[in-house]
């Protein structure tokens, strides 16, 4: 598999995602410059975490007029897997590759811990590798993680089993306590229709090794792996 | 290449419309009698108005250290691991396997007392700059903070404030903040203290020092455009704060953290590109210090055009464009002829690269306004000259009599016939309370390589690609040195190594920011000078040498002085990942046991503040040779595999570093029972609240072996209780007096109370996830 990681001058978890790739999973990974249209063939396109142009006017309203962006999309209507990790999945919104939006958290402060996720489908080219209702542990930072859409958006998503985490306490369920920044039905992460392409306010890419806490990210690369593979147990 | 050209006097020039140079213009600039004679007689003439704020920047206190270089001169700096001492933009020390670390403690004050968002973000913003110009990648922040009681808004506005400015900023760089200290005391209510330190990582080959060279050199500024925010910001931090300080707000300089981010990468790529020769951030006094510095360093003139630099406002004058203290600037030395490869560079991350000058043989500092000098010193007089004062030291009687007092004396009262009661009354002090409130709004995370996060006795980051990683805390105990100074200057740096030393690191080096009032007060100008003997002792005898840091004096408002506050930026090694260790307790039935003695040492604790309101009392001694072996003994029982988790006695004394041990995470709490009875000749209070130092709780599965090891080292060793399941409570028995406190009981006011303070009775903080190990604990 060969993974592009977008770089916008504002990325800050372009290099995490990259080792999670490179280091972790033991795959190809190049990064993709903001300015170029060139993709360079890659399979998966990942948008990594940060504040690609400042995001001083709504995170990635920016980022989505990008050059780069242009052709992540046509990537993405051919098909290609397209993951955007927490900025990502801003950006994802607003480039239309996704429904809904994130606002900025209901407590107006940034929240950065250890969150606890439910994963609602494993019927996704993202979640095979995991078990349906299981809890995992992925940390989330962000100021604007509150996913927001209208109600019908929301009953399609539900309904299709497109959300695929939820924000969730130990005991598995979607209280308000469990929710760090307000997401309508404590959702944390979805998939479009055509399903290659998952948007999710938490760090995958940090949960990748043993020694940083936890290794519940993990599964999610690993699946990625096997669709591209074609099934290969990774 | 300019020809040396003799400059007579009277090719400088005053500005039309530059004020007269008057007593009381000189005096507005904070520069006193004798400077400004000193000043005239190494031009041999009247300066102009563009010199006179030249000079205002560099000899004031912020820039010059004028009042404490003669004491920073006393501290140990040499080690072999050091790569870099004092008086760069930051230290490094190697690390090892060809990685060198660069590090850095830096104030902001004044700033952060009047616009607190601002004022802490833009600390952060000089932090990193000064350690990625050294050609380091910033992966570490901490922050050591200092505010009035909790209990006033205005202390809330403030704390809410800095804590929201250093998130902000450090979040949307991309650079952790792994950990930090913050305390509430009455002498921080009208000055609050914000000190951040960065650290970075870099190969020892790719070190870049800030020393300008190679005549006909062009000198460039990058990055951000200069502005007229920030005037002055150097002289107004040399200054006590007073009514007027509100006023002062427009000199707090703004940031921008994503330019910021373009800089450190275009920096980076600068420094590797081999296109440059020095680089320096604009940081206090802006372009005057760092060409100056730069000039100094290196033993060569400059000269520059102030029409060359770009700017973003119209008709500012050369007096402004030297001073403006805009953020995310670079000065870069470039190599002659590379001039297009360094703008290519700042192109490609949407930045400017402008050549606003040159290095010269001769040998003065010049600034010209085109074809006018407007300013001009003779070589590098103008930092060299710069007056030193070692004035004669005094101590406070207040502060005497402070110390004098017996806090035995002090009668306890009537809810302290239960322990439990006082106990639960000091996990609940801000100052010792969970500070989760603070850390989960800093990404603590990002960069994937923080294994011990805020909340432990010292942050560990892993040095991906190696077995190590580096462990790093800041600390200083204000209390402590204002009782007494030279003992609060060892403490201070003994009580970061212990933190590091803890999580299984070996102290290495530190920084300091030394936090003091006015100096020219001879009371104040004795705590500073004990109180930087003491660390200086300290770290010779621990081995970890001063790197660099920062002094910031004047932090005195109309109440009085700050406590004299030296914070410590400490860097220890972990030499194997295997030997990182947690603070908190991890199982059931391990044996829990305290290096180092119990003494009765009540004075100058927390107890007395959060309980009785007191200051005073005879501060608990420090006593090096037993902080050595101490560390050594932790270290070698760490190695050994037999230390389950490790955390040092410090605010609140022994019995709150028990129930931090057993309800600091708290999704994973634990009980326990401790016998204390060996101790049971001395007064209750002291055993249990006082904060004798050289102490450390360990918890093991071989208590045999920890003690065997302490033995060897000399230190005082004792199984003195049990990890229980949390339901059995936290028990003490000291002779035939037992109390049992409910761990969650001492879980809520540990946890909720800054919450609380902050937010009412809002939800404060989403819970965290049931089965993650403590990243952020």
């Amino acid at each position: 598999m060969k993974a592009g990681i977008v770089r916008f001058p504002g990325s800050n978890c372009d290099e995490d995602a990259y080792h999670a790739v490179a280091d972790i999973l033991g795959q190809e990974a190049v990064y993709l410059w903001h300015k170029d249209h060139d993709l360079q063939g890659v399979d998966l396109v990942i948008l990594p975490g940060g504040f690609s142009y400042g995001d001083y006017l709504r995170a990635g309203a920016i980022a989505r007029f990008s050059p780069i962006m242009q052709e992540v999309v046509q990537h993405a209507k051919r098909g290609g897997l397209v993951l955007g990790i927490c900025n990502g999945f801003q950006i994802a919104c607003e480039a239309g590759l996704l429904p809904g939006a994130l606002l900025r958290n209901d407590t107006l402060r940034f929240v950065s811990a250890p969150v606890s996720l439910r994963v609602d489908s494993i019927a996704t080219r993202f979640s095979s590798q995991y078990h349906v209702g299981q809890i995992i542990s992925i940390p989330v930072a962000h100021g604007d993680g509150r996913y927001t859409a209208d109600g019908d958006t929301l009953a399609r998503l539900e309904g299709e089993g497109h959300v695929v985490f939820r924000y969730v306490d130990a005991a598995g369920e979607p209280t308000n306590a469990a929710n760090p920044n307000g997401s309508l039905r404590n959702i944390a992460g979805i998939v479009n229709d055509a399903g290659n392409v998952l948007g999710m306010m938490p760090h995958p890419e940090r949960a990748m090794e043993s020694a940083l806490g936890s290794t519940d990210g993990l599964p999610l690369f690993k699946s990625i792996l096997d669709t591209m593979l074609g099934g290969v147990p990774a | 290449m300019n020809a040396p050209t003799s400059a007579t006097p009277s090719r400088v020039q005053s500005r039309p419309g530059d004020p007269a140079i008057t007593p009381a213009l000189v005096a507005e600039h904070g520069i006193t009698e004798f400077e400004y004679e000193r000043l005239v007689n190494m031009l041999g003439r009247t300066p102009t108005f563009t010199e006179i704020g030249v000079v205002s920047a560099l000899w004031s206190e912020h820039c010059s250290y004028k009042h404490s270089r003669p004491m920073l001169k006393t501290l140990p700096t040499k080690a072999p691991w050091v790569l870099q001492g004092p008086g760069e933009n930051a230290g490094v020390i190697s690390v090892g396997d060809g990685w060198a670390v660069a590090f850095k403690i830096e104030s902001h004050n004044h700033p952060s007392a009047v616009e607190p968002y601002q004022g802490a973000a833009t600390g952060v913003g000089g932090i990193l700059r000064d350690v990625f110009t050294m050609g380091a990648r910033p992966i570490a922040l901490l922050n050591s903070l200092r505010f009035g009681p909790l209990t006033s808004p205005r202390v809330r506005w403030l704390f809410a404030g800095v804590v929201k400015g250093i998130g902000d900023y450090g979040n949307c760089v991309g650079v952790p903040t792994v950990g930090g200290e913050v305390v509430f005391d009455p002498s921080y209510e009208g000055n609050p203290l914000v000190n951040a330190m960065c650290v970075g990582l870099m190969r020892e080959d790719e070190l870049m020092r800030a020393v300008a060279s190679g005549v006909g050199n062009p000198i460039m500024a990058v990055g951000a455009r200069t502005g007229r925010d920030g005037i002055h910001g150097a002289s107004f931090a040399s200054e006590d704060l007073s009514e007027s300080s509100e006023a002062k707000r427009p000199m707090v300089q703004v940031g921008d953290p994503f330019t910021e981010k373009l800089l450190l990468e275009a920096s980076l790529e600068l420094i590797r590109s081999g296109h440059i020769v020095a680089i320096q951030d604009m940081g206090a006094a802006g372009l005057t210090s760092s060409s100056a510095e730069m000039a100094e360093r290196g033993d060569v003139g400059v000269t520059i055009d102030v029409t060359k630099v770009p700017v973003r406002e119209t008709g500012m004058t050369p007096y402004e464009i030297l001073l403006s203290e805009s953020q995310e600037r670079m000065l870069v030395v470039a190599k002659q002829g590379h001039e297009d490869e360094v703008r290519k560079i700042l192109a490609k991350w949407d930045l400017e690269a402008a050549v606003i000058g040159e290095v010269i043989a001769e040998p003065v500092y010049r600034v010209t306004e085109g074809d006018t000098i407007v300013a001009e010193f003779p070589g590098s007089r103008l930092v060299t000259e710069c007056p030193q004062y070692v004035l004669e030291p005094r101590e406070s009687e207040a502060l005497k009599a402070a110390r004098g007092k017996d806090p035995h004396a002090v009668k306890p009262l009537d809810e302290e016939r239960d322990h439990s009661w006082t106990l639960e009354r000091l996990l609940s002090s801000p100052t010792i309370a969970s500070k989760r409130w603070v850390w989960q709004q800093y990404d603590s995370t990002v960069r994937t390589s923080t294994v011990r996060g805020p909340g432990s006795d010292a942050a560990v980051v892993r040095l991906r690609g190696t077995d190590k990683a580096i462990a790093l805390c800041i600390d200083g105990n204000g209390r402590h040195v204002a009782l007494s100074p030279r003992n609060g200057g060892r403490a201070a740096v003994c009580e970061a190594a212990r933190n590091v030393a803890c999580s299984g690191a070996r102290p290495k080096a530190i920084t300091n920011n030394l936090n003091f009032g006015n100096p020219k007060k001879p009371e104040v100008y004795f705590q500073l000078s004990e109180a930087i003997a003491g660390m200086g002792e300290a770290c010779t005898v621990l081995e970890a040498p001063v790197t660099g840091g920062n002094v910031s004096l004047y932090n005195e408002n109309p109440q009085g002085a700050i406590h004299p506050t030296p914070t410590i930026g400490m860097v220890g090694l972990v030499e194997s990942m295997a030997h990182i260790t947690p603070s908190a307790f991890q199982t059931v039935g391990d044996d829990i046991v305290l290096l180092g003695d119990c003494t009765d040492e009540l004075g100058a604790s927390e107890y007395l503040l959060a309980v009785h309101g007191l200051t005073i009392g005879e501060p608990p001694v420090c006593d090096l040779s037993k902080e050595r072996a101490l560390i050594d003994a932790l270290l070698e029982a760490i190695a050994a595999g037999v230390v389950r988790s490790a955390h040092d006695c410090s605010d609140g004394g022994l019995a709150v570093t028990l129930a931090e041990c057993a309800m600091m995470e708290r999704t994973n709490t634990f009980g326990f029972t401790v016998d204390l009875s060996p101790w049971a000749t001395l007064p209750h209070r002291a055993l249990l609240f006082g904060e004798a130092h050289g102490r450390v709780v360990v918890s093991s599965a071989d208590s045999a072996a920890v003690l065997t090891i302490a033995q060897r080292h000399g230190v005082p060793a004792r199984v003195i209780g049990r990890v229980t399941e949390a339901d059995a409570g936290a028990s003490f028995t000291i002779s035939d007096d037992t109390f049992t406190a409910p761990v969650t009981w001492l879980a809520k006011a540990f946890h909720e109370a800054i919450p609380q303070a902050m937010d009412g009775d809002t939800p404060a903080e989403h819970v965290v996830s049931a089965s993650h190990a403590p990243i952020n604990d």
